[in-house]
């Protein structure tokens, strides 16, 4: 691509440390959401008058609330373990990229106000004032942080620089200094039901699009329902699906699976939506908001299992928080959700994954497959940070990695590993997660990607990998844009159910 | 912000989208392609069209997919694919063919 203003990092030979080039990504910030927005999120317009005051009122507030946040304040030892796990970092080379100086953004100003020896000796223990610089470092360097956890990993407390990032966004949000790219998304999904502002005339047009596709594909009459009442499923999926290129393939696949099974779905307009960016600003009023029309759609359409389509921090709501949010899933006591779980058989997990779902069916033989259909591909798994690290598939531990890969071994015959430091829980963000998909953010997105695409060129340059497998939605729309940057072609990246799709046999071919 | 065209101020976002759709004429699709370094051309008005007509109809710009399939069946089905849409708008159809023919940015996971 020629017309970038930045430069690409250059592929290394082994992985090494970069040398610290300071202040290099300074100058990366989101745009701010407008007053309109803000209004409609209940925040203010714009940053308020008192914004210091009323900042650490909120730190103060998170720090009763949540034990983990005032854990992760204290408990840091400086010891670097995290300083080179970051992707950001690692291409960049800015210093407050390191994942421990990120958050000592956040935790010098801990220091200063929550802290005895901060409060009386602030210079000896690098304890700082919350001044208009150090918000608008933490604006630029909070939106540097794609929340996927790999430093996490490696942290021998474990602290969770995600709920780190989450508190500052919030406290961000609460004084009038969100980014506009998350905050606008809320506003479109509760007002119309999703991420795109896809009303339901225009979703139904779409679905029935799909069934004329496949049918002349085909010749088979595959359905994509929508708000069907009596429905045996509820497919809950990214808008994305409905939407953008490749992830409409996925949902082909999706639709195949239910019709090769014979078990009747159905999707809502109301609830048309799987993503939650509630998470990514730490707003737990937010993300309950997007998680309750779930249940509203589950509840209103009498279905029986739940189930979720290819997205990554989705799925993290989906399996970690649904059921204190919701009471979709066990725990939760108000009459709504024991409603639901009355409703939902008990036979099933609930929610489930579509991987947990289509690797079901295929273990109980219910699915058929020819698999040389997808011979032409060279098929390598990207794994998503949510799904990896904060989630799990199946009742045992790893079925996050397993089941997404017996998924695609069973449909595929070309199956190649990338290498072992970049997969499972040490995957690497496509550099596009967390709320940073955004255009004003491309210079972030591209340089992001890096350590994925070092670790995807050795499998193309070794083994012609010629198709990368994800099951979110940020994923793929991130590495159809910043695959170019790199000298691939961007239809190198594609969903685990859009090689389903390719090799189902539906059962009723004419 | 604000772009002008003929003498005539219009509201856009930072981004370069029109804030309000009735704004929208040719002069001004034409000098929003202009921004973008497009030459506009017989191929791209068809695109644009279809995006408002679509638009018009059901309030959103319509799925890549939709939109590819309608080109292919007006232009022929070697123009029915994505690759050609990115000839003609290589930052995306979706993005930057909205952003020249009015429309409100897609958002999401796209």
């Amino acid at each position: 691509m020629a017309d970038q203003a930045f430069k690409i990092p250059e592929y290394r030979e082994y992985p090494t440390i970069p040398a610290l080039v300071p202040g290099s990504m300074a100058h990366s910030k989101p745009y701010i959401a407008n007053e309109k927005v803000q209004a409609d999120m209940g925040f203010p317009g714009k940053l308020v008058d008192n914004w210091e005051e009323k900042a650490i009122a909120k730190f103060g507030e998170l720090l009763g609330k949540y034990r983990s946040l005032k854990v992760f304040m204290d408990s840091c030892v400086h010891c670097g373990a995290c300083t080179d796990k970051c992707h950001y970092f690692i291409s960049t080379g800015d210093p407050k990229n390191m994942p421990v100086a990120r958050q000592d953004l956040m935790r010098s100003v801990y220091r200063r106000y929550f802290t005895l020896p901060g409060k009386l000796f602030p210079k000896l223990v690098g304890a700082r004032d919350l001044t208009k610089d150090v918000l608008d470092e933490w604006y630029s360097y909070f939106w540097q942080c794609s929340e996927c956890r790999r430093c996490s990993v490696f942290c021998p407390y474990g602290i969770d620089t995600a709920e780190v990032t989450m508190a500052a966004r919030h406290i961000m949000d609460t004084v009038g200094h969100s980014q506009k790219y998350c905050n606008e998304i809320i506003v479109k999904l509760n007002k119309i039901g999703n991420n795109l502002g896809l009303p339901g005339p225009a979703l139904e047009n779409t679905l029935e699009g799909l069934e004329e596709d496949v049918k002349e594909e085909s010749g088979v009459d595959v359905k994509y329902p929508l708000n069907v009442k009596g429905a045996e499923v509820l497919l809950v999926t990214p808008s994305a699906d409905f939407f953008a290129e490749p992830h409409i393939e996925s949902l082909i696949g999706y639709g195949k699976v239910f019709h090769a099974a014979g078990i009747s779905w159905t999707l809502s307009s109301y609830a048309s939506e799987a993503g939650n960016f509630g998470l990514f600003n730490g707003s737990y009023e937010h993300m309950r908001q997007v998680a309750i029309r779930v249940r509203d759609a589950a509840l209103e359409l009498g279905v029986k299992r739940i189930v979720v389509g290819e997205c990554g921090h989705a799925w993290r709501v989906a399996y970690a928080f649904w059921n204190t949010l919701t009471g979709l899933g066990a725990g939760a006591k108000d009459p709504f959700a024991i409603e639901l779980q009355n409703q939902l058989d008990p036979r099933y997990m609930q929610p489930s994954h579509i991987c947990e779902f289509t690797w079901d069916l295929i273990q109980q033989g219910r699915l058929k497959f020819d698999k040389e259909a997808n011979d032409h591909r060279i098929i390598t798994f990207h794994d998503s940070c949510n799904v990896a690290r904060a989630s799990r598939m199946g009742n045992y531990p790893g079925g996050q990695f397993e089941i997404p890969r017996n998924v695609i071994k069973a449909v595929a015959n070309n199956y190649v590993e990338m290498a072992p430091d970049t997969i499972c829980e040490s995957t690497f963000c496509c550099g596009g997660g967390g709320g940073v998909l955004t255009d004003d953010l491309i210079e972030l997105r591209v340089k992001g990607a890096f350590p994925r695409m070092e670790a995807l060129q050795q499998v193309v340059d070794a083994n012609g990998v010629n198709y990368m497998a994800t099951i979110c939605a940020i994923c793929k729309a991130q590495f159809t844009k910043v695959l170019p940057y790199y000298n691939f072609d961007m239809r190198l990246v594609g969903g685990v159910h859009q090689l389903v799709s390719t090799a189902i046999r539906l059962g009723d071919e004419q | 912000m604000a772009i002008e065209v003929n003498g005539k101020s219009y509201e856009t976002d930072e981004e370069g989208y029109l804030v309000s759709l009735g704004d929208w004429n040719e002069e001004v699709g034409k000098f929003l392609a202009q921004q973008e370094s497009i030459n506009l051309t017989d191929a791209h008005w068809e695109v644009i069209n279809f995006l408002r007509d679509y638009y018009t109809e059901f309030q959103i710009a319509p799925a890549v997919r939709v939109l590819t399939k309608a080109i292919g069946k007006k232009l022929g089905a070697d123009k029915g694919n994505s690759q050609y849409l990115y000839e003609l708008f290589p930052y995306g159809p979706a993005k930057q063919a909205c952003k020249i023919a009015g429309l409100p940015k897609p958002t999401g996971c796209v």
